[in-house]
Order: structure tokens, then sequence, then C-alpha cells
């Protein structure tokens, strides 16, 4: 018998054990353009939380990959292309939600004149050029929307919205940047990652509600999402959570996520 | 047969017309005359070559071989499986012995032929559209159908091209990409072919999109305008023609005036619905969808040129007339449905109209030469507005439905999919009704919920849709226009969320979302015949003359779209607040019907 076809019998025989034991897959649906929380080159955090997940499962992490946008759920997780969702809020009533894993706020983000506005009744607000992030109709506007728009500011606010080039958030923190608007309104994680890239420096302050939007808040939980009625990820994904917290709370860090959840990662 | 030079003879000015274009003047007289034949013989014509059969859509079959007293004998001629499962809302196109079917993404082009027994394939085309499209579409991935003209199938894809074909062979002559599915936008509607331009809209409003209609060179595909519905006056094509019949649509730039700064950039009024066609006047006409992506209190001012309907010229694009139907909307009222064109005798006086069925709920008589409204009636229950006033052609709003979070509004009726959809009427010349394929549903924001797009967590209103108060969610009406009244209407279970047609026999037929195809006397209303689909239908059925002479009656089954995604999209039915709260009405649609497009053509024994 010649070297060659040895070598191949043993290259078969794994194959066949390989196949005999399938390897654990680990489904997660995620959005292949949407830093800083993933995109299809697994730079986002939430593609590094999914990696530490999958490694405590030993499982091979697989992607399905589709925009997060209007019906997401319904062509993923609904459809059976994947089974978990990485970051969702807590209280999203489409899927079965994990614990918590962290808890962040919108959050104001100014920059060279530093105006430090950190209410949505600070009469300063009415003057200056503002950007918010637009996700739909129907009264489906962030809660900054509803709070400038409660708070009289409408002439000078500019809606960034979910297409174009790039995340909203990225266009926004650059418009900030550059001068084009004064302030800019976003959610904290987005917020926080750009701004740590932003080559002019950025001040970030956490976004207090106006006493008058009661019901809208400010402030999230995110946890993992799974199929409503699959308890057993759910809890086998809350176990995880909790033995690799230390883990996970690096990757947060090390993405500059403002929390609310801890004393240390308070925004100023 | 007459086949001359072309002067000295009628058809000179069609001719000279046509000479601009091209140097082959032999081969335009013979064309012209060819057309003009078709033209002549069009009162029996039996083809249906766009999706509302002709230019006024009317969805109107002059063919009247299946009556009230044989109707019962329709038997199944043959089926076709289109093998995709989405909903499928599509008119077949029939021209020359051969049906052309477009089919929901990927947007398939059957070509069937109809000459021998059965079912023969001609050949099928695949424009290979882009997956990522369907992650865009806002509710189902329809497509509602091809149009032909002169020897070419013209239809678009979800990605946004617009495509010629080569109708004898498939092949593909030239596509045109019109849009960025990046941006949000995608391309559902039927094109319209007017006097050697292909007139597209694009669909997307709902977050962002900026809507327009453009005109694509039939021959070569390439774009000759285009008319933006939000923005300066000379985006949206309005110059010296444009006399709009209201005072308050009479000034400069109100594309941009009535906005925020820089929000018509992503206005919305999108142009996803229906264009017709009146030759005489030579204008279209065509509406636009609602304002978007901001909360109503995000954008103060009437918003134009969104919820409205636009007359134009075919050649340049012009804006001729506008009225707007739903001012500064609130409910996402969209003035997209069909503008069905009839001469109506009003008042003793014969009026050129147009018929609007709104989904404000109103159904607008509308002089089509000057836009003025001649009445506006209400033909769903209705609280969120008192009535249209006729003086000021203004929808008058009842501020107790004015969304707003943080409140409570119950009752707002009719619900967002409005008094009637998408889904097209058809008139009849003979009886003179309007045939209404509609739903009757109301809706409450209740509650506030947790909602999650593209990595941004927010609270959104909860809203829940159910029966109107009369307690069925469907309805098919025969409305009067003259005497501006109800005739009689059919109650159905779910939405009637199919297209109408009416023939020359006085049969009126249409489908059920449980996939029911039924048979009703014109006049009356008297259900004569019904037949079990496979699946629910949400298609444009049709009626054709066979090539062995006989008539034909055709529909799509392929329950989907907006009402139907609890099906096509298999939808949580315990999600009411699921496809924009559609889903807590349609909760029982799972158990009455399934997925899967299916062709029907019926004829008699």
């Amino acid at each position: 018998m010649s070297f060659v076809s040895h070598s191949a019998w043993v290259v078969a025989a794994i194959a066949c054990a390989a196949s005999a034991a399938p390897a654990r897959e680990l489904r997660v649906c995620a959005d292949p353009d949407n830093l800083p929380f993933s995109n299809r080159d697994e730079a986002g955090f939430e593609n590094r939380v999914a990696q530490v997940v999958a490694d405590e499962m030993g499982a091979v992490l697989r992607y399905e990959w589709l925009p997060l946008r209007r019906g997401f759920v319904r062509k993923t997780m609904d459809s059976g292309s994947c089974d978990v969702f990485i970051g969702v809020p807590k209280d999203f009533e489409r899927v079965l939600t994990t614990r918590p894993y962290y808890r962040s706020s919108y959050v104001f983000v100014d920059g060279r004149a530093a105006h430090g506005v950190d209410r949505f009744d600070d009469e300063r607000l009415r003057r200056l050029r503002i950007g918010v992030q637009l996700v739909g109709n129907d009264l489906a506007a962030t809660p900054a929307g509803h709070a400038l728009a409660m708070s009289g500011c409408v002439d000078n606010v500019r809606g960034y919205t979910i297409y174009g080039d790039g995340p909203a958030s990225q266009r926004m923190i650059a418009a900030v940047a550059d001068g084009a608007i004064d302030v800019a309104v976003l959610w904290g994680p987005q917020a926080g990652y750009f701004v740590a890239r932003s080559v002019s420096p950025l001040e970030l302050r956490t976004a207090r509600p106006l006493p008058a939007m009661k019901g809208v808040p400010f402030e999230f939980d995110i946890s993992m999402g799974v199929r409503r009625g699959d308890v057993a990820l759910h809890d086998e994904l809350d176990a995880i959570l909790e033995r690799r917290r230390a883990d996970i709370d690096a990757i947060l860090a090390q993405y500059a996520v403002p929390r609310v959840d801890q004393p240390r990662g308070d925004i100023q | 047969m007459l086949v001359g030079p072309c002067g000295g003879n009628i058809f000179a000015s069609r001719c000279s017309a046509g000479l601009a274009f091209s140097t082959s003047r032999w081969l335009l007289c013979v064309a012209a005359m060819v057309g003009l034949a078709q033209d002549a013989r069009g009162a029996d014509d039996g083809d249906w070559p766009m999706a509302a059969r002709d230019f006024a859509s009317t969805r109107y079959s002059p063919l009247g071989e299946v009556t009230p007293s044989n109707v019962h004998q329709l038997q199944l001629a043959f089926s076709f499986s289109t093998s995709i499962d989405k909903g499928h809302e599509a008119a077949p196109i029939v021209a020359g012995g051969t049906m052309y079917v477009v089919t929901p993404f990927p947007n398939h082009v059957i070509a069937l032929d109809l000459t021998g027994p059965g079912v023969h394939v001609k050949w099928t085309f695949d424009p290979k559209t882009d997956a990522k499209a369907q992650g865009v579409a806002c509710c189902d991935v329809v497509n509602r159908g091809a149009a032909y003209a002169d020897g070419r199938i013209f239809f678009n894809t979800l990605d946004d091209h617009t495509i010629a074909l080569d109708a004898a062979s498939g092949r593909e002559l030239w596509r045109t990409n019109l849009g960025d599915i990046a941006k949000g936008e995608t391309i559902t509607m039927a094109p319209l072919v007017v006097k050697g331009k292909v007139l597209v809209g694009n669909s997307g409003g709902e977050l962002g999109v900026r809507g327009w209609l453009t005109a694509l060179d039939a021959a070569t595909g390439k774009l000759v305008w285009r008319a933006y519905s939000t923005g300066p006056d000379k985006d949206v094509l309005i110059g010296a023609a444009f006399k709009p019949f209201y005072a308050q649509d009479r000034s400069d730039n109100l594309g941009v005036k009535t906005w925020p700064p820089e929000a018509w950039k992503i206005g919305g009024g999108t142009v996803w619905g229906w264009i017709s066609y009146d030759p005489q006047l030579d204008l279209i006409y065509y509406g636009t969808s609602n304002p978007g992506p901001w909360n109503p209190e995000q954008r103060p001012g009437d918003n134009k040129w969104t919820c409205g309907i636009f007359a134009r010229r075919p050649e340049s694009g012009d804006a001729v007339w506008f009225y707007q139907t739903s001012a500064h909307d609130l409910h996402d009222y969209d003035a997209t449905n069909e503008n069905v064109l009839v001469d109506l005798t009003l008042g003793g006086t014969m009026r050129k109209v147009l018929l609007h069925p709104d989904r404000n709920g109103y159904l607008y008589v509308i002089d089509r030469s000057t836009g003025e409204v001649l009445s506006a009636d209400s033909f769903v229950h209705v609280t969120t507005s008192f009535g249209v006033d006729l003086a000021t052609g203004a929808l008058r709003y009842n501020p107790a439905k004015t969304p707003r979070i943080g409140k409570i509004v119950r009752d707002v009726c009719p619900a967002s999919p409005g008094g009637k959809d998408w889904q097209p009427s058809a008139w009849s010349p003979r009886t003179k009704l309007l045939y209404l394929p509609h739903q009757n549903l109301c809706q409450d924001s209740v509650a506030y919920e947790t909602s999650y797009i593209a990595g941004t967590p927010y609270v959104g209103a909860e809203a829940k849709m159910r029966p109107d108060p009369a307690g069925q969610r469907g309805a098919f009406t025969a409305w009067d226009p003259v005497i501006r009244k109800k005739l009689w209407s059919i109650d159905e279970r779910f939405p009637v969320w199919s297209g109408a047609l009416v023939t020359a026999g006085d049969v009126a037929f249409y489908g059920t979302m449980d996939g029911w195809f039924k048979a009703v006397d014109a006049k009356d209303g008297t259900e004569l015949w019904k037949y079990k689909t496979s699946s629910g239908i949400i298609g444009q059925p049709i009626s054709y003359r066979g090539p062995d002479g006989r008539q034909y009656i055709a529909v799509l089954a392929g329950v989907g779209g907006w009402a139907g995604a609890v099906v096509s999209g298999d939808l949580d039915t315990r999600d009411g607040s699921a496809a924009a709260g559609f889903v807590n009405v349609m909760k029982d649609l799972p158990s009455a019907t399934k997925k899967g497009g299916m062709l029907y053509v019926f004829r008699l024994p």
C-alpha cells in the first residue's frame, strides 16, 4: 500500500468519526453591518460575547446574517434559521429573554463647544442643532425623539435613518465631530464605541428623562433572546452568563459600552 | 389590408409623432395601423395586457360568455404551481395566446402557452433578485404584476430593477436599476406603459425613503424623467403647467415649506400603488404614500406632496394638478389606492371623473381635468375624521383620535390599512357600479412595548387591530358613485385582500383569504358559484378569451401580504402586535388556509 492511500484512509476515518458525532452548533442571528454590535468580520462586541458562549457550550458558532430591521424576528428565528440573538431588550416580547447582562442608557454627545447639556428642558437645546436616530413612524421614535418633540424642538432637529452608509450612530458622531450638528442623542453602546474612536475629543453624558414623559424609559436592560418556549436553551444561557460574567464585562469595557448597572462603569 | 405611405391618410398624425423617434417610417406606419386595429377591436378584445386591463383601471372584461345563469357550471381548466410560498398579489397578464405570471420574490416570470391542452411552459425568467431585498421590504415580498406592450414584458424586481423581456423568447432586452435597497427602497408595484414610457414608482415609505415616480424609455430602458413626491418644485416637476384646484396647494416649493428643515429629504410619499391614464386629456394619475419617518408631532405642516393624488403629463412628467386626501397624515392613510377613470352624469352634466376609494375611508369622486372634489362619502365606519370639506378639499380630522405618546387612543377607525388597502376595485360600464374589495377594521393604541431595530431599543405604541363594531373583518361592496350610496355588500370573515373583476356577463369575481374564489351577480350580489383553492387568495382575478375562443377566468392563490403575513411569514399568533398590529385580528387565519402560490384557470364545460 502506498503512503498516499494510507493517509487518505485516515482522513476518511476522521471524517466518518466527525459525521457520526456532529459538533453542536450555536446558531446566532446577527446584523452583518452594525458595529459596535456585530458585523460580518465578527468584529463587534456581540460577536465576541457569542464566541465566549459557544466556547462554554463546546459548540461551533454559526451565523445567520440579516439586517436587524422591521420583521427581523419573523425572518430569522421564527423561520427557524437560528436560535439566539446576542442582544435584545429584556422586555422585548417577540422572544424569550435571558437574565440581562448589561444595562445602558441614551446619552448626549457633544463636541468642541462642550455645552454640557444633559436635560431635555435645557433652554439652550432650542438653539443647538441636534441629531437623533430615526427608527420608524407610527409613534416609533426613540425616547430622545419624543423628548425633543415635547420640548418644542422641531426645526433644529435632524434625523438619521437606519438606512445609509454605515450605522446611523457612526454618522451622527462624525457629524458632531465635524461640527455639522452641535449635539447628538443616541443609544449608549453606539455612542461609547464611536466616541472612543473619534479623532476630535467628544463628551458623553447620560440623558435624563423629562418628568412629563411617564412610561418612556431612557435606560434598557439588555439580554440574550431565544425562541419563545425554548426554556432549555434559555436556562443554559442564563447559567453561562453567570459563569462567564467577568469575561463578558471585560469585552463590554473594551468596547467602551456605557453602563448604568455598575458603579465603576457609571457615566460621568 | 391597408398598408401604405403615411402622408395623406387618416393615420398621418400618429405616424408623424412616431417619426420623431425613428427613421424607419414604413415600419412605424405598420405598427401604428396594427395598434389602431387593436384599438378598434378593443370593444371585444380578449387579452389582459396590464394589471387593470385598461388605462382607465376598470378591471372590466368585455367577454360575456359567462353569465349569472351559467356561472354555476364553471370548472377548472388547468392549474399551475409557482413553487413559491410568499404572498401572490399579481394579476396574470394575457397577450397573444400566452399568459405571463410574475411571482413574489425572487420575482420569476413564467410564460404559459395557452394554445394547447393543459399547461405548457414556454419560458421562465429568473432575474436573480438580490436576496438582501427581503430584509428591506416592509410587509411581505409581494409583486403586483407585469405589463405587456408591443411584444415586450415589463416588470419590476424587489431589488429596484425594471426589466424588459422579449415576450416571445423571454430574452432580457434591458434592465435599469432605479433605487438602492441599502436606503430601504424596494419596488413592488406593477408598471404601466404609456406612450412608449414605462412608469415605475418606489416602495419603502416607513423608514425614510423619498418617494418618486420614474418614466423609462420602453425601447432602451433609459430614464426619461423622475418626479419626486417631496422637495423643491424642480424635483417634483412642478412648473408653469401646475394648476391645483385648491388654494392650499398653490405656492412655491410647498414640498419644502410644509416640512421642518431637511425633513422632506427622507419624507416618504412613495408610489407603490396604481397608475391610470386618460388618452384624451393626456394625463396620468397616481397616489403618493404616507409621510415618514418622523412622528406626526416632529413633522408639523401639511407634509406635501404625501398622501395625495397627482395628475401629470406622461411625456414630460410635468405636474398638472394635485389633491391631498390626508394632509399631515396621522394614521398611515396612504393615497396609493387606484384611480378608476369613468364618465358620469352628475346633476345633468357629463363629468370626466376619477373614483378613488381611499385608505382614510372616503370614496372620492374627483373631476379629473381639474382636481376638484365633487363628493367624498365614507364607505366604512370612520372615527378619525368628520368628513371632507368640499369648499376647501380638506379632511376634517377628529382631534380626539390624534396619536400621542403616553395617551391611550381607542376606536381608531379605519385602522392603518384603511377602509381599503392596495386591493383594486372594478368598474362595470353596464351596471355603473364600483366593486370594492375591502376590510372593516379599527385599532386601539392602548399600551407601549419595548421594540428594537438596528441595535437601537425604544418604546413604541402597541397598535392592535380588531373588527369594526359591525363585527365582520371583510366585505365586497357595490358602490353607486352617482347616488353616493352602497348598493349592496357581502360580509366576509377575513379582510377581502384580493382584487375585483367584473365582466360583460354581469358577473363579479373576488377571492377570500381563507381560499374561496367567488362569483356573484353584479347587479344584486347574489352568490352564484365558489371554488375552494389550496391557499388564501390575495391576487387579482382576470378574464381572457383563449385561443379556442372561449372565455376564461384566472386568479393566483397564495396567501400573504400585510394582512396574510401571519401565514406566509409564519408569524406567531400569540404576538398581536406583529405585522404592525395586523396579527391581532388575523389569529384564526393559519387554521383556515395554508401558504403556496397556485394559478387557477376556469371556464365553462
